[in-house]
């Protein structure tokens, strides 16, 4: 199980106290995560990778493992330690605004 | 006794505020989606419970939240996965896509190249007087969506985008359509407007759509007199008797048309700036409008610090100006566009609320002012509902 960490305003969209617990098919990748947990909660897909083009949206960031995972190709594999469960996949709200 | 439910729309959440038909003693309610920019909230007219709302962020979107029992609960349409699921089992997560309909096309940018439309946020919505179910949506980048299915979908009517709109250009704040109004006696006839494109109207209910901005003067801007789009429309405003009858703020000029917008006046008047954003009708005096003078798009204050409604009770070159209750030193707030509205009881009552985070109430037409709230965010938009 894949351990998702969401930002305050999209916890509260999607209805969840704090981490979500996916099931990600092996090779577990930054796509199919995003994938997954919009398969889960459909009211996030254009939340966070954009309707259209499926790009991620410039304000929102990828981290696991104290890795940045935002400018990574999507079929970018998540760390072991993601897929263990041992370590979040981390979506963040860019701090932004001054 | 009727009540009254006022719907806020602000930079960090939506309000609500309801009372009695007195309209002295309110219950507010929210913040509703705090943190979220609430460009609009409205609710139907033929289920008043029903009611849709604008949540937008610049960090994750667009989402359209809607409420079946006045309020009290909101769900985005579709929030669930059965809902969503197309037929081969894969989420759709369709309520909040707002996708232009063909090649996306390219619109003019603030230097005079081409620059492709796309779509930020909903500005606007406006259930139809027909169906519940059925809403439009004005959009920056410019666009009309509609959705058939209380908000589960959203279908660009795209004929609006042919209307010239190589040649339409973002005012300061983005090119927003703000203002859709529906023609209560023909369901084909459809007006919008849209900084800084202008106004447009369509007669088959939105497949095709031609300017109506003949005898709007923008000579800065605009030099050519006759420019048929490219006008800065601040907002227009129907009462339901007339639909013929339109009153416009514009960028610089407060405007009437008496042919549904084939040729238009400018109904200024003795107003002490005719800069501003709202404009709205009397609920039962076809020819009493109401604007708020801001001192100019450089400074966008009331002028001598006044907050100053001002009231036309001969469809505009007249007004008077209503201060009684509103702060008239040392206020220096502005309101915008979505920011005004009136309620249907006798006599009419006006709202408006400031960027300040004020929310107005007069129960008399204007003649008296108190404030409902004092201290939201800044606010973007008014609605007003009289319920039974």
């Amino acid at each position: 199980m894949i351990r998702v960490v969401l930002p305050f305003h999209l916890r509260t969209l999607a209805r969840v106290d704090g981490d979500l617990q996916l099931e990600v098919e092996s090779p577990a990748t930054v796509r199919s995560v995003l994938d997954a947990l919009e398969a889960r909660h459909p009211v996030l897909r254009g939340t966070i990778r954009d309707h259209i083009t499926r790009r991620r949206r410039p304000f929102v960031r990828f981290y696991a493992c104290q890795e940045d995972l935002s400018l990574e190709p999507p079929e970018t594999r998540v760390p072991d330690a993601v897929v263990s469960g041992a370590e979040p996949f981390l979506i963040v709200g860019a701090m932004a605004g001054g | 006794m009727n009540t009254v439910r006022v719907l806020v729309g602000t930079k960090k959440g939506a309000f609500i505020l309801t009372s009695d038909g007195k309209r002295k003693r309110w219950n507010v309610r929210g913040p509703h989606f705090p943190g979220w920019e609430i460009y609009h909230v409205k609710g139907s007219a033929l289920e008043p419970d029903r009611l849709y709302a604008s949540q937008t962020s610049s960090w994750f979107g667009q989402v359209i939240p809607r409420s079946d029992d006045g309020g009290k609960t909101w769900h985005p349409p579709g929030s669930n996965p059965e809902e969503l699921m197309s037929p081969d089992g894969m989420p759709k997560g369709e309520s909040n896509k707002f996708a232009y309909e063909g090649p996306v096309g390219t619109h003019k940018w603030y230097d005079g190249t081409q620059h492709p439309w796309e779509f930020k946020r909903v500005w606007h919505l406006e259930p139809s007087l027909t169906d519940p179910d059925t809403v439009y949506a004005g959009v920056e980048d410019a666009a009309l969506f509609k959705t058939a299915d209380g908000g589960r979908t959203w279908q660009e009517l795209p004929g609006l985008r042919s209307a010239k709109g190589h040649l339409w250009q973002p005012g300061a704040g983005g090119m927003g359509l703000h203002t859709i109004l529906l023609d209560p006696r023909d369901p084909n006839r459809i007006f919008i407007a849209i900084s800084a494109a202008g106004a447009f109207r369509t007669d088959d209910g939105g497949q095709t759509w031609k300017p109506v901005n003949r005898g709007l003067k923008s000579q800065y801007e605009l030099p050519d007199p006759e420019a048929e789009v490219g006008h800065c429309v601040h907002r227009i405003a129907m009462h339901a008797s007339r639909p013929g009858v339109l009153f416009m703020q514009k960028h610089w000029d407060v405007m009437r048309t008496d042919d549904a917008g084939e040729s238009w006046r400018e109904v200024s008047g003795n107003l002490p700036s005719d800069f501003g954003f709202p404009i709205e009708v009397h609920a039962h005096e076809p020819e009493t409008i109401y604007v708020v003078p801001i001192k100019s798009d450089s400074e966008h204050f009331p002028p001598d610090g006044k907050l100053r409604v001002y009231r036309s009770r001969t469809g505009g070159n007249e007004w008077e100006a209503l201060t009684k209750g509103l702060p008239q030193r040392d206020c220096y707030v502005n309101v915008l566009r979505d920011a005004m509205a009136v309620d249907a009881l006798d006599p009419c009552g006006v709202y408006f609320g400031t960027t300040g985070g004020q929310v107005y109430a007069s129960a008399d037409s204007g003649d008296t002012w108190d404030p409902i709230v004092r201290d939201l965010p800044a606010v973007l938009s008014v609605e007003v509902q009289t319920l039974p």
